[in-house]
């Protein structure tokens, strides 16, 4: 074996073994990540389709002359209760125990609502005036001119953990790789290691060459370990092109490491090191859509994501992983983030010092 | 031919001099002590003979080549223990030094040799972060010295130790240029530097003020007191106002030499 290779077999070996044997970097690389894919994938991926606390106030005959199929999938949507005091119905809403209280004047059918919960009130005025509109055209006893049938664009299985399980992980690697580069690059430089490392017979290259070559192991764990989990645990199913997102992985630990180095560079500490590298990332993670989906997002939100590498790493596993989209599609997200690599790292190479003082 | 050829070096950082017009030679198998208090330069000094720094002006020859830049003949022919403790984080004493052998190409067997050496042995599978100072010290210098170099730079190896433990480690230095390594260490105390050294520069505010050895630098100090008491734990005094000595011990109000007859009791 040559002098190099077991130099890099070695410092390879070294920096496994600090890794595995400090708790808090496993905890934050895996663990922590893994307990938000647990809260979002197990949790809350029943919440598709919240129910509707509805107080019925004395007699409505749109709701207890309701026919049967149409009241099936009224009790899908409401669980409703009954009383007789209005007053106390509306101060129910009000502060939120019950969602909205409906009562009978005349032919009109009033419903009293909060916007504290937007996404319920707008379920509650759509789903009450389609009923009042299809009690309407079943009285005319006419038949329905147009019918609307909705079909979700995405796979049938597409759940809450198909969302989550990518920007999870984008986050999870993010933190892992720039929180490895950022502490070790100050640890070392702080106990003069990397002099030392200088005045061995061994190139800088083969240094790098070893801390990426763990940074990369270490994301593939968690891709591994994300992905399982995922699979056995909630139901999460990929699609054909997901082996691609090994590669875009690969390059996006790459672009992170370089924000690690950036930070490692930058601060004097090991601890602000690492502290500087979660400021970055933790506020890019939300930015990016790790923790929500952005579809939502106001426009500038969404131009201010694309400038941010996280929302491309996010992006192209979400199209390859679960979304169903051909290999090709990583190739941009890749593109993107080896030239963010590559700018970062020029950056943190001229801010680079060989001491702390 | 030296082993180490100083010429003219100078070094400056901004307005301060570190290293100020510094000329000396080291030949092969001395053993050379650089002597001064903190800010003398003597790390500056030692860590451009080492290569790690570009000096300003002057030449350096380190058996024959030049350290800077990055000499990839010279590096396996130097070994180097910094002034921190230069390891890496959580790994046990063995997995240490067999990482700096491997960096060497020095097979894990002769790594453990060194372990054994330096009396690491029974410390061997404690992570670094449990090493006592005088333990980290001693697995720094086996880690130096792993691939067996010409020569062999020790900056301030018993600085922040105890009296007990920098005896210890001296008793490991004194044997380190008997297979005719040369040897250069830097440190703050002339006792030190009289046991250990065959010449002692003495350095201040960068500059070299005295070079010879350390028995005739002592005899041009015009010492005027010399007091040296030896006393083993079994000859406890009991007179009025004496101490008990745990173990031997030196009382000096100056120099003290030969350092023979404090180093047996």
């Amino acid at each position: 074996m040559t002098t190099r290779g077991s130099a890099f077999r070695s410092l390879s070996l070294a920096i496994v073994r600090g890794f595995v044997r400090d708790k808090a970097s496993v905890f934050f690389a895996i663990v922590f990540p893994l307990m938000f894919l647990v809260l979002f994938g197990g949790i809350f991926s029943d919440q598709d389709q919240p129910q509707i606390d509805l107080i019925q106030i004395g007699d409505v005959s749109l709701l207890d002359e309701m026919p049967e199929e149409a009241g099936a999938a009224f009790a899908r949507t409401f669980k409703v209760t009954r009383t007789a005091d209005l007053e106390d119905a509306i101060e129910q809403v009000r502060k939120g125990d019950a969602d909205v209280a409906v009562e009978e004047r005349g032919q009109e059918l009033v419903a009293h609502y909060t916007q504290t919960e937007q996404v319920k009130a707008a379920i509650v005025q759509g789903t009450l005036g389609a009923f009042v509109d299809g009690t309407n055209v079943a009285l005319s006893g006419a038949p329905p001119t147009y019918s609307l049938r909705t079909e979700r664009v995405e796979d049938d299985s597409l759940d809450t953990i198909q969302f989550v399980t990518p920007g999870l992980l984008g986050w999870a690697i993010a933190m892992s790789a720039s929180f490895g580069a950022a502490a070790t690059l100050n640890g070392w430089r702080s106990s003069k290691l990397l002099r030392r490392l200088q005045l061995a017979p061994v190139s800088t290259g083969t240094i790098v060459a070893a801390r990426i070559a763990v940074t990369v192991g270490i994301a593939l764990t968690q891709m591994a370990i994300f992905l399982g989990l995922g699979a056995a645990a909630f139901g999460l199913t990929l699609s054909g092109a997901w082996p691609v997102a090994i590669p875009l992985l690969v390059v996006g630990t790459l672009c992170f490491m370089a924000i690690g180095l950036l930070a490692g560079a930058v601060a004097k500490t090991t601890e602000g090191a690492v502290n500087m590298a979660n400021f970055l990332v933790l506020p890019m993670a939300f930015l990016s859509g790790s923790f929500f989906p952005l579809d939502a997002a106001p426009d500038w939100l969404q131009t201010v994501s694309k400038l941010l590498p996280l929302r491309w790493l996010n992006d192209g596993m979400l199209d390859v992983m679960v979304r169903g989209e051909p290999a090709s599609a990583v190739l941009l997200p890749m593109a993107v983030l080896a030239a963010f690599a590559v700018v970062v790292t020029l950056v943190a190479a001229r801010l680079f010092r060989w001491e702390t003082t | 031919m030296g082993a180490i050829e100083v010429e003219n070096l100078t070094m400056a950082y901004g307005e301060l001099t570190a290293v100020d017009d510094v000329s000396f030679e080291v030949a092969e198998g001395e053993f050379f002590g650089i002597l001064g208090p903190n800010g003398a330069g003597k790390t500056t000094l030692l860590e451009m003979i080492e290569g790690l720094r570009k000096p300003d002006a002057g030449e350096i020859r380190v058996l024959g080549g030049r350290p800077w830049p990055r000499s990839s003949a010279l590096l396996p022919r130097i070994g180097v223990q910094l002034q921190a403790s230069s390891f890496f984080e959580r790994l046990t004493a063995r997995e240490q030094i067999r990482t700096f052998a491997a960096l060497y190409g020095v097979p894990a067997g002769r790594a453990d040799e060194w372990l054994e050496r330096v009396g690491m042995v029974e410390k061997a599978g404690s992570r670094v972060e449990g090493l006592s100072g005088g333990q980290m010290q001693r697995l720094s210098i086996a880690c130096a010295l792993v691939h067996d170099p010409d020569v062999v730079f020790l900056d301030e190896p018993t600085a922040a130790l105890d009296p007990q433990a920098r005896r210890n480690l001296w008793d490991l230095l004194g044997g380190l240029n008997d297979s005719g390594r040369t040897v250069v260490l830097t440190t703050h105390y002339m006792d030190e530097a009289e046991v250990l050294c065959d010449r002692v520069a003495i350095m201040d505010h960068g500059r070299v003020l005295q070079l010879d050895s350390p028995g005739a630098l002592i005899r041009s100090l015009d010492a005027a007191t010399r007091i040296t008491v030896s006393r083993s734990r079994s000859r406890t005094t009991t007179s009025p106002g004496s101490q008990t000595w745990t173990q031997w011990t030196t009382v000096r109000t100056d120099w003290s030499w030969p350092p023979a007859t404090r180093r047996g009791s």
